[in-house]
């Protein structure tokens, strides 16, 4: 634990701290482009020069130099200063100045640090360098001439998303910084290179010329894409949602998000339901609230009711939907559209025991049918950082390319009772061994994979190795609340009303009975509805999600759903007038209050622990998969297939459709 | 080099190059260069695996060799990195090509010491001959690039033809090389006005008793 002296106040920082960190710990903001946190020190941009005594009379990188005992650190001397104003000389030299018209303008690392640390004016007389754009695909806008040559964005693709197809070519006054052979980067995880960019070389394609930061109201929430939850902030002006740019949550995305998350946002303003519909003659025509109630109210159901729950919604709305049922007299409440009937008696047997974060320490790893980097992107980024660490990583599935090295042990799901030895090897050894099983393998899998629990002995002392990874945002929430039949989603089927709360994958036509599509996209389970009643997404609700890992989390409503649309539980409790007894809930206050009455472990945010207490399943395993769940990253519920983004990086990136760049 | 012609990845290219792999004899060299360095450590051939795919290239075209993208893509799946890694080193070094090049690349050195010492006679030579900078000429036989320093200074000024230094120009003596070179024969590398290596022009000025033999000087040390 090295002590030393920063611009005269002693800190004391842990063993291998840079003098930077040092710094930051005493206080002192140290300015910095290529330097960040998360990535690799490459120490190229110069400018953390600071004055370090003992050592060479002369400005050193502090980003690249370790603190040592009895240092004394120099942040504010005029050898520093004068140092720092030479470096934002150079890198203004051939920084063009188009800041009125760059996207990065005031939220741009350059700008403000050349307000802070530059002198002003510039002495360079010489024609300026200029880049030609570089195309990085669908996510990524690119201004090559802005770059600095920080080289974050290599790094990241390189050591975070695995994907090692960014690099710098040519050298000296020449070097440009590009995607090899200027294709589309094919990372999940593309879009971060954009926040991380200090200056505005690359920029959000989707999201060019929209907006200034400035004009944004900023909402705190939480991502429903996928079931990892990642921590967000969305960026609305008006009654739009212009971006989604991820908050830093260490113990869920870091401050990563997924191609997805941040770029489904635009799926919010298309393809939107206003106003209810009734359908009248086979055809789908619009009506008034009352009309729309009054058509369900004629359905003579009695308690044969049911509710769907799709992959987006909130507690609060299933909640809701719970409570309307019960007031029929009814239980018949499913979340899995897709058919799935795994045991749900013991939650912490389809819970993600070990934690996202948690996930770094482990050192053996058995994948079951899961191809994590599309079913959880941010998850995969841990497991990277589990191997970084030297842990193994052993596969049962289809081979993919999950952007690190696995060992596979074929798609036949019977090598869950006889693993090979270099498996039992491995995980004997391990401290921390830890089995993830995936929706591929839920099927036929589970009680195979939860035997593996017992024989590996994945669950001790302060670790629980135990690991499911749900697709659905509303998985854990769904399974807290009993959106579970012992049969899955055919329990439901002879329902004679069946509520469909954004459900939009299931089969239809195995439902005979009168639908009512509670929702906001115009997709399958419009569609396929007797009744459209128009809900909120995501972003113009405030609620609850529970993630993989079973932590409890709240977003906030970012802005109002358009038309006639109305927040889904206020719709639900409007309903209830008509259809059955009126719910006890006004507001949604009141809704979390009842909410959390009913379960508890939804009243806190954070984790909710669940015991473990395996149920004995049937324990042998067979089958081969021929496939993961997903098979489309880009399209996987409404919202994204709305989205023209996601289109398009779907027919580019999946589907390899060449998309010629307009000359500019 | 940045007024290098650069050869994208190109149908043409693929189809000519896509099915490169090493001959026989490289093929054995490549497992020598491999050898050099330890398991997990492949990356560090890049170099000279790129060395030796564009010396088989040359044979192939009859050139000094370049490096289309397909061939580079051949060496980095032979060493086990992303494309990426390796066509970041084949853009950093000038002495790969990344565009065709003719018989004999003749790289004149432009920089400080070359240039006080005549380097402008040398391109001038070059370009009477019709050779344009960052172009073949139309036999296929010279192609001229500019290059910087390249550690010649004492005999400045020099090209590199290939492999071999031509050393102590000037305009008439790098016509006669350019010549001599277009007639098919091989003139001598190193320097032309016939010094060795980089002993003082016109014979030693000090020390003139060292040069046949060790001579102890330290009685004379007054």
């Amino acid at each position: 634990m090295p002590k030393l002296k920063v611009d005269g106040i002693e800190v004391e920082v842990p063993q291998g701290a840079t003098v930077l960190q040092a710094c930051e710990a005493a206080g002192k903001e140290i300015p910095r482009f290529c330097y960040h946190e998360r990535l690799s020190i490459a120490g190229n941009c110069r400018m953390c020069l600071v004055e370090v005594k003992p050592g060479p009379p002369k400005p050193q990188a502090s980003c690249a130099l370790p603190a040592a005992d009895n240092q004394e650190v120099f942040t504010t001397t005029p050898m520093v200063k004068h140092a720092r104003e030479g470096i934002m000389e150079f890198l203004l030299i051939n920084h063009p100045l188009d800041c009125p018209i760059c996207d990065q303008g005031g939220e741009c690392d350059l700008q403000d640090q050349s307000v802070a640390y530059g002198r002003g004016q510039s002495r360079f007389q010489e024609n300026k360098r200029a880049v030609t754009e570089k195309y990085m695909g669908p996510i990524v806008k690119t201004i090559m001439t802005r770059c600095i040559q920080c080289t974050r964005c290599i790094r990241f693709a390189e050591e975070v998303a695995g994907v090692e197809e960014i690099g710098a070519i040519y050298r000296g006054e020449n070097m440009q910084i590009t995607s090899y052979l200027e294709e589309a980067v094919t990372s999940e995880l593309s879009g971060n290179v954009v926040d991380l960019c200090p200056v505005g070389a690359l920029t959000s394609k989707p999201y060019a010329y929209e907006a200034r930061p400035w004009e944004l109201r900023r909402t705190l929430t939480i991502d429903v894409m996928d079931a990892v939850g990642t921590n967000i902030r969305l960026d609305s002006r008006g009654r739009q949602v212009l971006r989604c740019v991820p908050r830093i949550n260490e113990d869920v995305n870091e401050e990563w998000a997924s191609d997805k998350t941040r770029h489904a946002v635009d799926g919010l303003v298309r393809r939107r339901l206003d106003r209810p519909f009734v359908r009248k003659g086979g055809k789908l025509v619009e009506a008034t609230w009352d009309e729309a109630f009054a058509a369900i109210a004629a359905v003579d159901a009695g308690s044969s009711v049911a509710a769907v729950a799709g992959d987006l919604v909130d507690c609060e709305t299933m909640y809701a939907a719970k409570a309307l049922l019960a007031s029929m007299g009814s239980t018949l409440l499913e979340g899995r559209q897709t058919g799935m009937d795994y045991d749900t008696s013991s939650l912490a047997a389809v819970n993600f025991n070990t934690t996202i974060a948690g996930t770094e320490e482990a050192d053996a790893i058995l994948l079951v049918g899961t191809n994590l980097r599309w079913e959880a992107p941010l998850v995969n980024t841990r497991i990277r950082k589990a191997i970084k660490r030297g842990a193994k990583v052993f596969a049962v599935g289809p081979e993919t390319d999950l952007t690190y090295k696995v060992q596979w042990l074929g798609a036949d799901l019977s090598v869950l009772g006889d693993l090979p030895d270099a498996v039992t090897t491995a995980f004997g050894e391990a401290k921390k061994p830890m089995v993830i099983v995936g929706g591929g393998a839920l099927k036929g899998g589970h009680g195979a994979a939860l035997k593996l629990a017992e024989t590996l002995n994945l669950v001790r002392d302060g670790w629980n190795g135990f690991n499911v990874v749900h697709m659905a945002a509303s998985r854990m929430g769904g399974l807290m609340l009993g959106y579970a039949q012992k049969g899955g989603i055919a329990d439901l089927a002879d329902a004679k009303l069946t509520f469909f709360l954004g459900a939009d994958e299931v089969d239809f036509s195995r439902f005979g009975g009168f639908k009512v599509y509670v929702g906001h996209h115009g997709d399958k389970g419009a569609a396929a509805a007797d009744v459209v009643l128009p809900g909120a997404t995501y972003a113009e609700k405030s609620g609850t999600w529970v993630n993989l890992e079973g932590r409890v989390q709240r977003g906030e409503r970012a802005v109002f759903p358009p038309g006639d649309a109305r927040e889904d539980w206020t719709i639900l409790r409007a309903l209830s007038e008509v259809v059955g007894t009126k719910l006890p809930f006004d507001s949604l206050a009141g809704l979390r209050e009842e909410m959390y009455t009913a379960v508890p472990a939804l009243r806190h945010e954070g984790l909710a622990r669940f015991e473990w207490n395996a149920p004995a399943l049937d324990a042998t395993a067979s089958g081969v998969m021929d496939g993961y769940p997903i098979k489309d990253f880009y399209l996987t519920n409404a919202i994204c297939r709305a989205s023209p983004t996601m289109q398009r990086c779907s027919a580019e990136l999946i589907h390899g459709q060449d998309f010629a760049e307009a000359a500019e | 080099m940045a007024d290098a012609v650069h050869i994208p990845d190109e149908a043409e290219t693929r189809a000519r190059w896509g099915a490169f792999a090493w001959n026989d004899e490289n093929a054995e060299k490549a497992k020598i260069v491999l050898g050099r360095y330890p398991a997990g450590r492949e990356q560090s051939a890049s170099i000279p695996l790129l060395d030796l795919a564009q010396r088989q290239v040359g044979a192939e075209t009859h050139t000094q060799g370049w490096l289309p993208v397909p061939v580079i893509e051949f060496v980095a799946r032979q060493i086990g990195v992303p494309y990426m890694r390796v066509y970041e080193v084949a853009t950093f070094y000038t002495m790969f090509n990344l565009a065709p090049v003719g018989r004999y690349h003749v790289q004149v050195c432009g920089t400080t010491p070359c240039m006080l010492a005549g380097s402008d006679d040398v391109l001038a030579a070059c370009k009477n001959r019709g050779l344009v900078k960052g172009g073949t000429t139309p036999d296929g036989l010279f192609t001229l690039t500019e290059v910087e320093c390249l550690g010649t200074c004492a005999n400045a000024p020099m090209v590199q033809i290939n492999d071999d230094n031509y050393e102590d120009l000037d305009y008439d003596r790098t016509v006669a090389v350019l010549e001599a070179l277009a007639n098919g024969e091989a003139p001598a590398p190193g320097s032309t006005t016939g010094r060795r290596a980089s002993c003082p022009a016109g014979g030693p000025t000090t020390l003139k008793e060292m040069v046949d033999a060790n001579h102890d000087y330290r009685g004379e040390w007054a």
